[in-house]
């Protein structure tokens, strides 16, 4: 079963995707321009302080508002491992699975969570967390593959025989 | 057990006899739309990641430039040439500044009884004639472009019974933001709105197109009203016919039930920086404000426009305010340069713009600037949504718009 530990960072209900990453940036050239302004209007400081590997833990609904993909895709740049949220907003949890970036749903996580601490998840089984185990669910295998593959198009080109593994 | 409209739309593009909520299906799409906002990122996809891109099928794909238009710097306008030539190499159907993406679907694709995707968030729109329409990111729309088809997971229907009709002064506007304020921001989350009842009768497509339009800000997959009577004349008028007309059964299965009695809704806002946080107008009556916005996929068609007109003829726009008047689409501005209802706001001291998404989407036009206040017509009140993090942005109809404009704090339009 996949694990891995990381560094959390804790965000509030509601999170949209114009918070995660604003109108004003979208018509840089690259990902990799427009992540330093990712959480900007929130928190501005919070892009140059996240590292690979770290994990975000939210409440309701992270990820409402506008369809823009580039929203998932800077998370994933800045090297976010995993989100935990008590809810996803639909069109972003689609993204996100299509991108390759993992998300997890899990109601009580969130109002323990302090921001800093690390956490242990054991994907489709559970999260550790100071000792207290928060359990998980498991995605679809459908929805697995897709991430596994890193991302949709990979996924269709790896089961159109067009990637090896 | 009986199927929801929903569910039979996705039955019939699942190729199968049932569906219930829960399943995955793999369905064909009837149509898929793509605006300026990521079609690039599609492109590059295209051109990038894939060995032997192909396109299903060309007839089924729009591409509408109406985020950015007419360019606004040279960034944008590299990614919609890359949207046209992409558009012209293809043989794609292409509208450019002839209107905000789902009012030029509504007005020229959309047909009962279709499943569309659009990568964008307010395709749920569709809804109003009995579509069942939803938002998607550019990866889906680029899945779908190349195969036809994509993954759906059915979704549970909340039955949405309405009852009454809207009180004078009152609008469709006020009415969904009730309902959103009522059930919350993720209150319909990967479910489907279903309007029905007597109330929606008296509701025409226009009115239905601002309910089901918002329906995403409560999380909605997507929101419908049955394809009737009103539905087809509108259709009829257009000279579509329907791909097909479904009825909800009697025994269909609902997550939930509301009512909400139509008579009894009142002018509401939308306080920064939630959609809802909804509360009646008179509220925040009395904030100052810098900037006034008419227009949107939500809330710019002839009806609004003339509402909006109706308030500030004879009046003058406060001194203080910028007015944006922005038609939803170039059939939407002629019918109002018709009716000299254009006169009327210049006249007043708006600014009429050309149809795009304007401040709605913060770029392009009309952005504010620091501690800068809007109130606005558009779909949403994020923070920072409409310009800088520091602005603010109310939401309200179209005659509380209008009215706030001319008095330069909000106001309701009896208020004058």
């Amino acid at each position: 079963m996949e694990q891995f530990t990381g560094r959390v960072w804790v965000l509030g209900d509601d999170i949209d995707t114009d918070i995660i990453i604003p109108t004003e940036y979208l018509a840089m050239k690259t990902i990799d321009d427009m992540k330093q302004y990712g959480f900007s209007p929130l928190r501005p400081e919070l892009a140059a302080q996240i590292r690979e590997g770290d994990i975000i833990v939210a409440g309701k609904n992270f990820g409402c508002g506008s369809s823009r993909e580039q929203a998932p895709e800077v998370i994933k740049a800045l090297g976010i491992r995993c989100i935990l949220a008590k809810s996803f907003a639909r069109i972003f949890f689609r993204n996100s699975i299509n991108n390759g970036l993992l998300l997890i749903e899990q109601p009580d996580l969130y109002d323990d969570m302090k921001e800093g601490d690390t956490i242990t998840v054991t994907v489709n089984q559970d999260v550790d967390y100071q000792g207290k185990t928060y359990p998980i669910a498991s995605l679809p295998e459908n929805l697995v593959e897709i991430i596994n593959a890193g991302g949709l198009v990979r996924a269709m080109r790896r089961r159109n025989g067009l990637d090896q593994d | 057990m009986g199927m929801t409209i929903a569910e039979k739309i996705i039955a019939r593009a699942a190729g199968v006899d049932t569906v219930k909520a829960g399943d995955i299906h793999t369905v064909n799409l009837d149509r898929m739309m793509s605006n300026d906002g990521t079609t690039h990122l599609t492109v590059d996809m295209y051109h990038n990641k894939l060995n032997h891109p192909h396109i299903a099928d060309t007839k089924k794909m729009v591409f509408i430039v109406d985020h950015n238009v007419p360019a606004d710097n040279p960034k944008t306008a590299a990614s919609q040439k890359k949207m046209r030539d992409f558009a012209r190499e293809h043989n794609i159907d292409f509208w450019e500044g002839k209107g905000v993406c789902h009012q030029i679907m509504m007005e020229h694709y959309v047909c009962p009884g279709e499943l569309i995707f659009g990568a964008d968030s307010h395709t749920c729109t569709y809804g109003a004639l009995g579509a069942f329409g939803t938002g998607v990111g550019c990866t889906d729309l680029l899945y779908g472009m190349v195969t036809g088809t994509s993954w759906v997971l059915v979704p549970e229907t909340i039955k949405c019974n309405l009852t009454g009709r809207l009180p004078e002064g009152v609008y469709p506007r006020d009415l969904m933001l009730t309902i959103i304020g009522t059930i919350g921001a993720n209150g319909a989350n990967y479910q489907v709105m279903e309007f029905c009842g007597e109330g929606a009768k008296t509701l025409s497509v226009n009115d239905r197109m601002v309910l089901c339009n918002l329906s995403v800000e409560v999380g909605a997959k997507t929101a419908i009203f049955e394809a009737d009577e009103i539905a087809l004349e509108y259709l009829k008028a257009r000279g579509r016919e329907p791909k097909a007309v479904f009825r909800s059964d009697a025994d269909a299965s609902y997550v939930k039930e509301y009512t909400f009695d139509l008579s009894e809704i009142q002018p509401v806002a939308a306080k920064p920086d939630f959609v809802d946080a909804v509360v009646p107008a008179k509220e925040v009556c009395g904030v100052h404000i810098d900037e006034a916005f008419l227009g949107s996929c939500n809330n710019g068609r002839i009806d609004e426009l003339r509402v909006g007109a109706a308030i500030v003829k004879g009046r003058k726009v406060s001194d203080h305010v910028r007015f944006l008047v922005v038609p939803a689409s170039q059939e939407v501005y002629l019918q109002a340069l018709e009716e000299g209802l254009i006169a009327t706001f210049m006249e007043s001291g708006a600014i009429v713009m050309n149809p795009n998404c304007s401040v709605c989407w913060g770029s392009c036009q009309g952005v504010i600037g620091e501690n800068e206040v809007l109130i606005s017509t558009g779909t949403r009140n994020f923070k920072g949504r409409a310009g800088h993090p520091s602005s603010k942005v109310y939401l309200g109809s179209a005659a509380t718009v209008a009215a706030s404009a001319v008095k330069g704090e909000i106001c309701t339009a009896d208020m004058l």
